[in-house]
């Protein structure tokens, strides 16, 4: 029981997070896991705390995963999603969320495409704030439960080498990732198509790696990337089936290593184009044991939160 | 800082003795019983009661986890400094239901923490009974309705006393229940 502040009142990105905090958010992590294996998975703690939930825009895992954590902590929850709001009918987003706060929300947990609208509202609102991915910049509790996952199944992550693969540039899971396992000691080599890797990402401390076969060959695990059709207007890729062919992960990639390596995915995958069913169903994949791990992470950093407020 | 001891090793082991002969001696060979110790101080007197009666009746089975209740306490969103939790180890099919749950801690003083515990504890089914062991009883600092059923000693404080248990690891140093006082009299 140890007496221990986060350094931030908000979870905006993992930019703002010190390495304690990372470790803390961890251990607290472990705990809930325990509890979430218990015959009655819920406990006491947030039972005073209304958190309300602002998704701009579209989500199933991440909502869901917020929801059982609220649910879990005992708090109140109200739910609110773009679609057949007044935001079609041009509310302003400061509008909106006031609206909402005026009902006594304590913590405000907000998806949006613009980069940078947690933020905004953190600067106007009381409420704290938790950033649930804002366009292509931050998605922090995503990266928080993958490296959790990471953690649990190879036992550290100072010192291990990840690889992430796919579309880095319009990605807030890579950008976050990044920030997290550089922040915990580990190696990061991205790879994938050249459009689709920012010049600046070096600035960020972590190599690219054009082949994926290479990358592979090196990295104790991947995280494997979505490619996210609904943000290609321009072409950044000749086609899909060319994708899959340079930068797919395959059981022949797989096959050919003499190790095991851990594979990621943040969801939803898009089967036969990043990654393939026989991979993605395989032992080796911890998908379904990310979308686990990420309630109980959000659970810690709700609950770590709360006890900032 | 003045200092007060009121337990040496000597009367530790004595105290220890005594204590696990009481629960003997409401529950004959302990049938039924289970016990938790709740973090993070009160699993170290837990694991040395344990210590004495398998010493004593190594035969007799004593279910035990070890629970940590922060996220039960009702002052999560009071207290400047919040709690990150200790662990909790429950072994796999541990249960408490119909079973005589004995809460083990160190110092029992305003009662929030049992009171938490208690909650914790309906997580893993529900119990005939509960009963509490403590080493130090705070009398007359209770902020709820709760008394122990065995105590080590019992103590009448001040509130800029503090009671201090030292459970050393290395067995060479000296067990010890201090009341250190905050104020230089």
């Amino acid at each position: 029981m140890s007496e221990f502040r986060l350094s931030v009142r908000h979870l905006l990105g993992i930019k703002d997070l010190t390495e304690a905090d990372l470790h803390a958010i961890f251990r607290t992590t472990r705990e809930f896991a325990g509890i979430l294996e218990r015959p009655i998975k819920k406990v006491p703690s947030l039972r005073d705390f209304t958190v309300a939930n602002l998704f701009f825009e579209n989500s199933t895992r991440t909502r869901i995963s917020f929801e059982l954590a609220e649910k879990r902590l005992s708090a109140d929850v109200i739910n609110f999603s773009a679609s057949g709001s007044s935001v079609s009918k041009g509310e302003t987003l400061l509008d909106t969320v006031n609206n909402i706060l005026a009902m006594k929300v304590d913590l405000v947990v907000i998806r949006h495409a613009c980069p940078g609208a947690p933020h905004l509202l953190s600067r106007h609102i009381a409420a704290q704030i938790i950033n649930a991915g804002d366009g292509a910049h931050e998605h922090p509790t995503q990266a928080l439960l993958d490296c959790y996952t990471l953690l649990k199944h190879l036992g550290r992550i100072d010192g291990i080498r990840v690889g992430i693969v796919g579309d880095i540039r319009h990605s807030r899971v890579a950008l976050s990732n990044i920030l997290a396992l550089k922040k915990l000691g580990a190696e990061v080599r991205v790879c994938g198509p050249p459009t689709l890797i920012p010049s600046t990402v070096t600035t960020l401390g972590v190599t690219v790696e054009p082949s994926l076969d290479r990358l592979l060959a090196w990295a104790d695990a991947v995280n494997v990337l979505r490619i996210q059709l609904e943000r290609q207007n321009i072409k950044y890729i000749p086609s899909l089936r060319e994708y899959a062919r340079h930068y797919g992960i395959d059981r022949d990639r797989i096959q050919k290593l003499d190790k095991q390596i851990l594979i990621l995915h943040p969801g939803p995958m898009n089967r036969g184009v990043e990654i393939t069913s026989e991979v993605a169903d395989s032992k080796q994949a911890v998908i379904l044991d990310q979308v686990l791990n990420g309630v109980a992470v959000r659970m810690a950093v709700l609950y770590l939160l709360a006890g900032r407020s | 800082m003045s200092q007060r001891v009121l337990i040496d090793r000597r009367r530790m082991e004595l105290t220890l003795l005594r204590l696990a002969h009481q629960l003997l001696e409401h529950h004959p060979r302990l049938a039924g019983c289970c016990m938790v110790g709740i973090q993070p101080r009160g699993v170290f007197l837990a694991r040395r009661l344990r210590d004495v009666l398998a010493r004593l009746y190594p035969d007799f089975e004593l279910p035990y986890a070890e629970l940590d209740v922060t996220f039960h306490r009702d002052d999560l969103r009071r207290s400047s400094t919040p709690i990150v939790p200790e662990s909790t180890h429950v072994p796999p099919g541990f249960s408490t239901e119909d079973r005589v749950v004995v809460l083990v801690d160190d110092v029992l003083y305003t009662g929030r923490t049992v009171q938490a515990a208690l909650s914790a504890i309906l997580a893993f089914g529900r119990p005939r009974s509960t009963e509490l062991l403590v080493l130090v009883d705070r009398r007359r600092k209770r902020e709820l309705p709760i008394e122990a059923h065995y105590v080590g000693i019992a103590v009448d404080t001040l509130d800029h006393e503090r009671v201090l248990v030292r459970w050393p690891d290395n067995p060479d140093e000296t067990d010890l229940v201090v009341i250190q006082s905050q104020r230089h009299v």
